[in-house]
């Protein structure tokens, strides 16, 4: 009887994320061992994690409504970009610049989301490969707009010449002002980034809500059996169009969200990764291209997120060469992609 | 082991996880005969035939029992490949030719003339050349015997239906060894013309000595072309009759009677003709493989109005196109207004339910659980399992698991709980489900299609049951869409043969089987029939269904006529 029932855990949580926690678990005790900071890796993973946070959430209405994994990501973070530049350019700062940065980007999100729903739709089937290319040409093209964008704010532009700088800096303006937000200090390394945190679980508070809603449910249904959908009155085309402008939305307020936390917004090639990263973070969560849920997020993004922070410095004990660290997080992210789309067909 | 057979089969049993769909089938042929298959779907056909060719399917599932002799020698077939190598063909129904190959190619695909060249003379025989004069030469050969103008360098996809299938004869025939060759329903996409020319083919082939078995659903090609016919029925032989002395009634008879008894057809019920819930008029579906073509039907409200028909005909279609499903044109009155069109949702919006014969892809999501599957429906229609909490409109989990809760009890679903997967159930409970989605949506007029298509008998029960009870206690009106006639026989206060995508015909459920043979048969029949004699008709009208005095027998084998011819 104990046999069946661990079995059934095995089952309920899944081999890989079984291994996955038990790396981590290794990880955690290891640390003390290596003469690391911990308390400081930790306040490092928690702000991570609420970084990220939003930007996952933005696979979930992707992969509900048909889409599969929204690997055009890049499209909704440029969209939040242009809203935090615009912002910025404009003079904003403080609440008022973030709210503004989140404000401007929301309805730009919404349109470039139907339209490319609407392309989706052309092309159901290979969402995935199409996205990810749809991915590198936004975001070729966007290089040219960066260099063209007539922004008149010193601390945006190049310092000579037209354009938007590389990097700009929110220092001074909104950085980590979530972070901060209700922040609890347990020691004076060990910060608990609230703010941060109330930001994510809000989102994902109304996600939850809206895939209990009919909207959600129909929109689940679209994305499950498409066939039925349609003999039970369901527009699959209008909810997969639906599923990808919430997706951009995310990942507009996603990126917005992530830049406050890092404290710089990074254009030009930056938006390319980020589909990659959200993508791992929700496979590792237990979601498969076919299906996700709100725990998927949550649950991969924390993996996700404290496997990398504290692979690297762990390895870089151990391996003190050069970028040895670097290439483990890429080996590791794109391990966990990999594995993940092998296992994506069995879904279904 | 009598000399005289090309093929003997005995006793040949087959089940498929434990349901019997081979009966213990023999049958005798002789070179040169041609003998007619027919039986409704599902009768045995193909699977005796899958059985002759050694189908992997049939190795599969636990091979079969029985004794198959060919060419005087007990074989055991094990694959299509060594079939053909011991002379026995086949034409498809579905062509099987390579479209971007030219007829040449398709007609000696596999068993090509080989020629050496430089390659093959080092690296032996597989990288050989292939020598065209003579495979054209063969294929110009086989084209001429059966009469076929086509250039053979001519590539296949370009060629009309028609011909696709003189090109799968011409490869038959080309098969030096030859003996049996199974046509399997030849003539069902050809013309008329077509089809007379097939069959006049498969005469000639006939008379140069190569044993045929056709299987066809066309009892006027029977008639015209066979020595002899065997009627399948259930997985049983039902007879086989030479055919000077059989008619196409008596065929037509043979192949639908299920000796139905008095008590499990429907009782008469007194309905007002005049109350017309759903009128159809001109209905054309676009439905693959189940088309249908200017039918026009009136359905009387409160009754249970069965579909009929045999598969690939259109009843399917009938309920898809109401629903918007797929493209439909036409004239739909519900309840004296239009019902719109092609709008799944318009038609569902008037309290019109429909349960699909697709049951895992219209029917069910699989990976969602039994509660979220029996009210996606209502929900998404009717608004119901919602419930307000603040501004936000939520699904009713309660509600919906307690609606769940007394579906699963009303249908007698075998599960878990209702949070199990629909994909878990086995497929009579999934039907089940897919019912109660139906009905949780309120319908005034309820489609069935194909309700008991691949389910237990006990599921089969239960369901039927409650459609009579939905029927007689709330009054919805049911069209139900179903292939076995048993069945519709034993619940419809009328059923509609369908045939050709239009409407052959509205009988009782205690009508002759000779009647539904017939309609089922198609258009054609009524006059085959007509200009039978007269003394033959009244006979097979006024046997029993199952007791014609040459059944069962096996008649003598006389085909040295045709060979002399």
């Amino acid at each position: 009887m104990n046999n069946r029932r661990v079995k059934q855990f095995v089952a309920a949580i899944g081999v890989p994320r079984l291994i996955i926690m038990g790396y981590l678990l290794i990880l955690l005790i290891a640390m003390p061992f290596m003469g690391l900071q911990i308390e400081m890796l930790y306040t490092q993973a928690f702000g991570r994690i609420g970084m990220y946070g939003v930007l996952v959430l933005a696979m979930l209405p992707a992969i509900e409504s048909g889409i599969k994994m929204n690997m055009a990501l890049p499209l909704g973070v440029i969209c939040g970009l242009i809203g935090g530049v615009l912002s910025l350019d404009w003079g904003f700062s403080g609440w008022m610049g973030l709210f503004l940065a989140v404000l401007i980007s929301i309805p730009i999100a919404v349109v470039v989301g139907i339209l490319y729903g609407m392309l989706l739709n052309k092309i159901k089937g290979s969402e995935m490969m199409i996205a990810t290319y749809t991915g590198y040409t936004a975001v070729a093209i966007m290089c040219i707009v960066w260099m063209a964008m007539p922004v008149n704010n010193a601390e945006v532009r190049w310092p000579q010449g037209n354009g938007v700088r590389n990097i700009v800096t929110l220092t001074g303006k909104y950085e980590k002002i979530l972070d901060h937000f209700l922040e609890i200090r347990i020691t004076e390394e060990l910060v608990i980034p609230t703010g941060l945190f109330l930001t994510v679980a809000l989102a994902c508070f109304l996600m939850w809500l809206f895939m209990r809603s009919k909207t959600g449910i129909m929109m689940k249904t679209a994305g499950s059996n498409p066939v039925l959908a349609e003999a039970n009155g369901i527009s699959v085309d209008r909810m997969r169009i639906l599923g990808m402008t919430l997706s951009s939305v995310l990942g507009a307020v996603g990126i917005i969200i992530y830049s406050q936390s890092y404290g710089f917004y990074q254009f030009y090639m930056a938006p390319l990764n980020m589909a990659f990263i959200a993508v791992a973070a929700i496979l590792i969560g237990g979601a498969t291209v076919g299906r996700a849920t709100v725990f998927h997020v949550i649950f991969g993004t924390v993996l996700y997120q404290s496997i990398m922070t504290f692979t690297l410095p762990i390895a870089n004990v151990i391996m003190p060469e050069g970028t040895l660290s670097e290439i483990v997080r890429i080996i590791i992210q794109n391990g966990i992609i990999l594995y993940a789309l092998t296992k994506a067909g069995e879904s279904q | 082991m009598d000399d005289g057979y090309i093929l003997q089969m005995e006793d040949i049993e087959k089940e498929y996880y434990g349901n019997r769909v081979l009966k213990g089938i023999s049958l005798k042929l002789k070179p040169g005969e041609i003998m007619a298959l027919v039986g409704e779907n599902g009768a045995g056909k193909s699977t005796l035939m899958n059985v002759l060719f050694g189908m992997e399917q049939i190795r599969n599932t636990g091979g079969f029992r029985g004794r198959v002799i060919f060419d005087g020698e007990e074989t055991h077939i094990t694959s299509p490949r060594e079939a053909m190598e011991r002379g026995i063909g086949m034409v498809h129904q579905e062509f099987m030719l390579l479209p971007g190959f030219t007829i040449t190619e398709n007609i000696k695909l596999n068993r090509e003339i080989l020629k050496p060249n430089l390659l093959s003379r080092v690296f032996g025989k597989r990288l050989s050349g292939l020598d065209h004069g003579t495979m054209k030469a063969d294929a110009r050969r086989s084209l001429d015997r059966i009469g076929l103008e086509l250039a053979e360098n001519e590539t296949v996809d370009g060629l009309p239906v028609g011909f696709m299938q003189f090109v799968e004869i011409a490869r038959e025939i080309d098969k030096t060894n030859m003996k049996l060759i199974v046509f399997d329903e030849p003539t069902a996409v050809l013309t008329e013309i077509e089809a007379q020319k097939l069959l006049d083919t498969i005469e000639m082939i006939s008379r140069e000595g190569v044993a045929v078995i056709f299987i066809s659903h066309k009892l006027d090609e029977i008639m015209q072309v066979s020595d002899t016919v065997m009627v399948m029925r259930d997985g049983e032989n039902v007879c086989t009759l030479r055919k000077e002395d059989t008619s196409v009634g008596q065929l037509a008879e043979l192949m639908v009677g299920r000796g139905v008894d008095a008590g499990s057809i429907a009782q008469k019920r007194s309905l007002d003709n005049d109350d017309i819930l759903l009128s159809i008029r001109n209905l054309q579906v676009d439905m693959p493989g189940e088309g249908v073509k200017g039918l026009s039907l009136d359905v009387r409200r409160g009754e249970i109005l069965g579909l009929g028909g045999l598969a690939g005909q259109g009843k399917i279609g009938v309920s898809n196109g109401v629903l918007g499903i797929y493209p439909t044109e036409g004239e739909i009155l519900f309840e004296g207004e239009p019902l719109p069109m092609n709008h799944p949702l318009g038609v569902l919006k008037k309290r019109i339910a429909f349960v699909s014969e697709d049951r895992k892809n219209v029917g069910l999501i699989l990976e969602a659980s039994i509660e979220e599957n029996i009210a996606v429906g209502a929900l998404r229609v009717n608004d119901r399992f919602l419930k307000k909490t603040g501004p936000f409109t939520q699904i009713n989990g309660k509600e919906r698991r307690k609606h769940a809760e007394q579906m699963v009890q009303d249908f007698q679903i075998k599960c878990v709980s209702t949070r199990q997967k629909v994909g878990d159930l086995s497929g009579g409970n999934q039907q089940k489900v897919c019912m109660a989605k139906a009905l949780t949506m309120e319908p005034k007029l309820l489609f069935v299609s194909e309700p008991t298509r691949g389910i237990d008998i006990g599921a089969k029960e239960v369901l039927l049951d409650y459609l009579v009870k939905l029927n007689r206690e709330q009054g919805v009106t049911i069209v139900m869409t179903s292939s076995e006639l048993k069945e519709l026989r034993s619940v419809c206060d009328r059923i509609a043969i369908v045939t050709g995508g239009k409407l052959e015909g509205i009988l009782e459920p205690d009508s002759p089987d000779l009647e539904f043979g017939l309609m089922m048969s198609g258009a054609r029949m009524e006059q085959e029939f007509s200009t039978e004699p007269v003394e033959n008709r009244g006979e097979s009208v006024e046997k029993g269904p199952d007791t014609p005095e040459t059944c069962g027998k096996i008649p003598d084998h006389d085909t040295e006529r045709r060979r002399q011819e």
